[in-house]
């Protein structure tokens, strides 16, 4: 029964304007296995997910179910497939019940056979062992349960593939647990289970297997308890490509004796967890650990961008108050959110006015900044970045994301700051951009610029990092300098427990 | 005389092409400003009364009761017509780009910033230019008062602004009235009759001059200031534009709040013009103009990027259909129904939806012309 | 049906708690207004009254509140009323018969629903807008009819019109002597009627609860299965035909038609529906609260009219006072739950 191959997809290819997304990726599920498929940032997870769910059409490539050859259009064939995601953000109504949500869409005829649904609602919730009523309101439910309740529907679906998109991104650990018992007792039913994470931990305890992709391609699929924690980590984070060590080793620097730019103690917001932290003046340093790690919310609370709980703050030795974002930027602090489209660019409006917007709010509304003035700082700055644009005045929404993000870097280096925290800037972006973006940030610590770096790519952190501070489970576990800074040591600790 | 005729005819194709494509570059210039629209309506509202009626723009010079000299004719009236529009529409862009929601309060607050000019004129013995500059601030004041109210319940309350602004829809007029004292008080003074018409010497109606003064104050505004540029990061990414650290409630309570001093303006405007104050039509259904106004101005009513031109050239493309109308001899209430049917076919062109299909068609317009030009040449 | 509530082991929805909301806050209002005021409140008749002033608007928010739950806006109700009103007076004055009379009303209600459902879910026109040309529209096709009042002469019609049921047990004698019954007109059946089956198509039927789950979440309900476009699109439509037979009961009412009939209409069966509980971002809401919306913003004005604040201008006044209250209270209620359910 294991070796049967429930779903098989073979050479798939998936090409987006400029990128090759997925370059001849082979994924097989067998029945009754759950099996995680692991990969960094852009390493084409999510896009594998999305042709197999029909929200994009492949380019290359066949994908089997039981044998028989498919063709999947939209989400609707895929579900007629037996094929059922149930996505990271919920995808269901808060404002319905339990039981709505798990039966409309799905009944035939005018009428909501209300009464029938709840009972057989009631029987699925119970058999699953899901702890909600199905006359509740989902909005009231935890985000575990709103989860379980999406995959109660899509077991009752009669579902034979089910795909969990990040499932346990937003749970804590008792419900974690929940939610794997479940996983646990779909798999004794047969049904094949591709679980999509990163958090190591959840993947060693439920998984069977484990197929690992990176930048589009598929590194290999392994069985569970044959490969170790450290092993997947590299296998994930990989060589760089050869054109990116041509950048060399940043510098031994002594910064141990530069003055103390920014100093945070016990610091914490309504995201992040307290912690310690200290920038040196002209120092690049990195927070890593994998994603979810803690890594992102903590520099949102240096910046100022979730609201600030506890802990103090000194710049330059002087007691500071940053609780806005304004506060961080008049202090001389810049920060390149993680989401680019989201919490960078204003899409609508133009490189130009993109680029002049931070250095426009410490002016403040009654010093604009003249046209002229702008269109020179916005043409500098193309000029220098390279930003690949028609016009000063594109919309920066129709620019490339690697583009994009040299627009934001503009727009804070514009505002010449002392401390610029760049939180995955080279996400997503083809490799001359990142190699560009890398050698900014050296020049920036040379000029005198505090960097604090973040990357999924240790290998890109280890070449511009001075130090690493390491995170894992919201918790910062270890800070690396030094002759510490070397990819193993690096790996084991964001790996930590039982790695060697 | 075959190979003249044949060569005439692919040089004549070659023409059709050319300036097929010279429109279709133009036409995509347009289409992509935005404006295309509202300036196309316009243009098309122009050309149809031309043709109506060759005199129909004739600017003449009359003699007005008070024995000036003031231009008189259609295009004047228009013009003159649509100034309390064109003010409001003003502010409601703002308010819209910011957000991405309507005031429908703005008549209702005009009536009683209007009640509140009146007030204080009459409350003055004799109305010389300091009193109206006096009642002018605090009508001003009023509405700004009532204008942040609608602002703290968007900003701070996170409503949306068509709910919240219905409190100050449902009970404005009354709250005129309650300042009225339950009667409509006339004020008589040259000086308010000046405002509401012609100032003695002046040709120009006095309306069109304060749209003019307004115009330049929110010029200077935006050249000034970079309100523009805030509005339109709040209205198209909040978060984004609260990590850059723009105060986004402000932003918001602010666009509110200038909407009130158009609205106090609008109102002093409709005051003066007939020198009372009637809380019931006041400025009545201006509020519904003058967010079609915003939209056939080329503004996306869910905020982001805005043209205040645009929605002032949609606010006189709004006026001249009424008083294209009215020049037809539809009666004054009757012109709704036009007015709607313009207004649906207006919003219908500039759909996303009727876009795309129109631009695929085109495509394969102009595809199938190649076609047939390459069929010509082959021959 | 308080108690049923209390029996319930689950707790309220959105839904059930802001409708418990307005009909507990009309409950205490119409005691107090009883114990304070006495006069009118102590007769039954005052509730009677205030359903047969107030039949086409119950009828409209009935279609308003299917709109809004669906995440939309019709502000084209009241013109709409006041077309049918006219065109069916014009059709029945000119000799027409009940039967088709009733069929122009729907099928001109119909009509605007279709076009203006169409242009805002398969065009993807804001609704606003869309519907604001159509109120336009209809108050200017009124006018185009007749500009002049124009009072309603037909001999069957007039027979339909005093159909009343009368309970006279209920109705009180006035100073005179007269007996004064409790009476029932035909439009307070209807919008019953009305009232009913939106209640029942908004709770057990598939197309009701799409309006909730599109109202709720556009893409979830898209993921769910539920074809979202057309769900709009009907919501649109029986709005209209809301609106249709919400005109002809009008008429019932008045017997006439007029230019400036239902006049605001549109505005206070929006200010019913978000008393009533209904919020204009869409996914809750339901009629029953709706239905107590309307009779809480009658209340408050006879509260006024009673109380002796005669000048003209605090019934508005009070009226966009309780909308403030409402309003502010939803938004409470809701963000303070939000807060809780985080926790």
């Amino acid at each position: 029964m294991q070796e049967e191959c429930l779903l098989t997809m073979r050479g798939i290819v998936k090409r987006f304007p400029g990128v090759l997304a997925l370059n001849g990726v082979d994924f097989t599920l067998r029945e009754g296995e759950i099996h995680a498929l692991m990969g960094e940032n852009g390493a084409g997870k999510s896009t594998l997910i999305k042709v197999l769910t029909g929200v994009y059409q492949m380019d290359g490539g066949e994908i089997k179910v039981d044998g028989k050859k498919i063709v999947i259009r939209s989400p609707q064939d895929a579900q007629d497939h037996g094929i059922s995601t149930v996505y990271q953000e919920i995808t269901l109504c808060p404002n319905l019940t339990v039981a709505e949500n798990m039966f409309i869409g799905r009944e035939n005829g005018p009428m909501v056979r209300r009464k029938a649904n709840e009972k057989r609602a009631d029987e699925i919730l119970n058999k699953l062992g899901i702890p909600a009523r199905s006359t509740q309101q989902l909005g009231d439910c935890s985000l575990a349960v709103q989860q379980m309740v999406a995959i109660a529907r899509a077991v009752d679906m009669q579902c034979k593939v089910l795909i969990l998109d990040e499932p346990t991104s937003s749970l804590d650990d008792k419900e974690v647990q929940m939610l794997f018992g479940l996983m646990r007792d779909l798999k004794s039913r047969g049904v094949g289970i591709i679980f999509v994470t990163h958090f190591l931990e959840q993947v060693y305890e439920v998984s069977d297997r484990i197929t690992v992709l990176r930048n589009g391609e598929l590194v290999g699929e392994y069985l569970t308890e044959e490969l170790p924690q450290v092993q997947l980590v590299s296998k994930m984070i990989g060589k760089e490509l050869e054109e990116l060590s041509s950048l060399g080793d940043a510098e031994e620097k002594n910064d141990k004796d530069a003055e103390v730019f920014y100093e945070a103690e016990g610091l914490s917001s309504s995201e992040a967890m307290p912690f310690d932290f200290t920038v040196r003046k002209g120092e690049v340093n990195g927070f890593t650990g994998l994603l979810g790690s803690g890594r992102s919310e903590s520099v949102r609370a240096i910046f100022g961008a979730d609201k600030v709980n506890g802990g103090t703050v000194k710049i330059k030795g002087k007691p500071a108050k940053i609780t806005r974002p304004i506060d961080a930027m008049k202090h001389g602090i810049g920060y390149l959110a993680e989401d680019r489209k989201r919490d960078g660019i204003i899409a609508e409006l133009s490189v130009r006015e993109n680029i002049i917007l931070a250095l426009q709010v410490m002016n403040g509304m009654f010093r604009p900044i003249s046209r002229s003035e702008s269109e020179a700082f916005a043409d500098e700055y193309i000029k220098v970045l390279n930003i690949k644009t028609a016009s000063r005045e594109t919309p920066v929404g129709s620019l490339s994301g690697g583009n994009q993000q040299k627009v934001i870097l503009a727009r804070w280096l514009l505002t010449h700051p002392d401390y610029l925290i760049l939180d995955e800037p080279t996400r997503g972006i083809d490799v001359g951009t990142k190699l560009e973006i890398q050698k900014l940030v050296l020049k920036l610590a040379e000029e005198g610029v505090s960097v604090t770096f973040i990357s999924s790519e240790v290998e890109e952190m280890l070449r511009t990092c001075s130090r690493l501070i390491v995170m894992r489970d919201r918790h910062i576990v270890g800070e690396l300098t030094g002759s510490d800074l070397n990819q193993t040591k690096v790996m084991k600790t964001i790996a930590g427990g039982e790695a060697q | 005389m075959k190979e003249k005729m044949k060569a005439f005819f692919a040089a004549f194709l070659r023409l059709c092409k050319r300036i097929g494509a010279f429109f279709g570059r133009v036409c995509k210039n347009l289409m992509d400003g935005g404006m295309a629209i509202p300036i196309i309506a316009l243009l098309l509202l122009v050309v149809f009364n031309l043709i109506r009626d060759p005199g129909f723009f004739g600017i003449g010079i009359q003699h007005n009761n008070d024995g000036n000299v003031v231009l008189a004719g259609n295009i004047i009236s228009i013009i003159n017509g649509a100034s309390e529009l064109a003010i409001l529409a003003m502010g409601m862009t703002l308010v819209t780009a910011a957000c991405g929601g309507q005031d429908i309060s703005v008549g209702a607050a005009a009536a009683i910033a209007g009640s509140a000019f009146v007030k204080v004129l009459k409350a003055s013995s004799s109305i010389s230019g300091g009193t109206v500059v006096l009642a002018f601030v605090c009508s001003c004041i009023v509405a700004m008062i009532f204008a942040a109210f609608n602002g703290t319940l968007v900003a701070v309350f996170k409503i949306q602004p068509m709910i919240a602004t219905l409190i100050l829809y449902t009970c404005g007029r009354s709250i005129a009235y309650w300042i009225n004292g339950g009667a409509t008080p006339t004020v008589s003074s040259p000086i308010i009759s000046g405002i509401g018409s012609f100032i003695p010497g002046i040709p120009v109606p006095t309306p069109v001059i304060i749209v003019a003064i307004m115009t330049i104050l929110f010029g200077l505004l935006f050249r000034f200031t970079s309100l523009r540029l805030f509005t339109q990061s709040v209205g198209v990414n909040g978060s984004a534009a609260r990590l850059n650290g723009i105060n986004s409630t402000f932003i918001k309570l602010l666009s509110f709040i200038i909407l009130g001093v158009c609205v106090s303006v609008a109102g002093c405007i409709g005051v003066s013009r007939l020198g009372l104050i009637n809380h019931e039509t006041l400025l009545i259904d201006i509020e519904m103009d003058a967010i079609l106004a915003v939209a056939i101005g080329g503004n996306s009513l869910g905020g982001g990027r805005f043209r205040i031109s645009g929605s002032i050239i949609g606010a006189y493309v709004i006026q001249m259909l009424t008083i294209t109308l009215y020049a037809m001899r539809v009666s004054s209430t009757d012109v709704k129904a036009y007015k709607a049917i313009v207004i649906i076919l207006l919003v219908v062109i500039g759909s996303p939806v009727v876009k795309e299909k129109f631009g695929k068609f085109m495509t394969r317009l102009v595809h199938g012309r190649k076609r047939v030009s390459a069929k010509g040449a082959e021959e | 049906m308080k108690t049923s509530f209390f029996k319930r082991k689950e707790p309220l929805t959105d839904t059930q708690l802001l409708m418990t909301i307005a009909i507990g806050i009309f409950v205490v209002m119409y005691v107090l207004a009883i114990v304070l005021l006495g006069g009118g409140f102590r007769r039954p008749k005052q509730i009677f009254d205030m359903l047969n002033d107030n039949a086409s608007l119950i009828i409209v928010a009935c279609g308003l509140t299917i709109v809004m739950i669906g995440g939309g806006i019709d502000i084209s109700v009241g013109a709409v009323t006041s077309l049918v009103v006219m065109s069916c007076v014009l059709y029945l004055n000119s000799g027409g018969s009940i039967v088709v009379s009733v069929l122009l009303a729907l099928g001109i209600g119909l009509g605007f629903g279709l076009v203006q459902g169409f242009l805002i879910s398969y065009l993807e026109i804001q609704p606003f807008i869309v519907t604001l040309a159509g109120m336009f529209f209809a108050r200017g096709m009124t006018t185009i009819l007749s500009v002049n009042p124009q009072k309603a002469d037909h001999a069957a019609f007039a027979e339909l019109r005093n159909t009343k049921i009368e309970i006279s047990w209920l109705g009180y004698t006035a100073k005179n002597g007269n007996r004064m019954p409790a009476q029932i007109e035909l439009g307070v059946v209807i919008a019953f009627v009305c009232l009913v089956l939106v209640f029942l198509l908004l709770r057990y039927m598939r197309l009701g609860r799409g309006f909730y789950a599109v109202g709720g979440n556009q893409r979830s309900a898209l993921m769910l299965g539920i074809n979202v476009k057309r769900t709009r699109f009907l919501s649109y439509v029986l709005s209209g035909l809301l609106s249709g037979v919400s005109g002809y009961v009008f008429l019932l009412h008045t017997g006439a038609g007029n230019a400036t009939n239902a006049d605001g209409m549109e505005m206070n069966a929006i200010a019913a529906a978000i008393i009533g509980g209904t919020l204009l971002t869409g996914g809750v809401g339901t009629v029953i609260g709706s239905f107590f919306g309307v009779l809480i913003l009658t209340t408050i004005k006879k509260i006024v009219v009673t109380s002796g604040l005669n000048a003209p201008w605090w019934q508005s006044i009070t009226t966009g006072g309780m909308l403030c209250f409402f309003i502010l209270l939803q938004s409470v209620v809701l963000s303070r739950r939000a807060k809780k359910k985080k926790t």
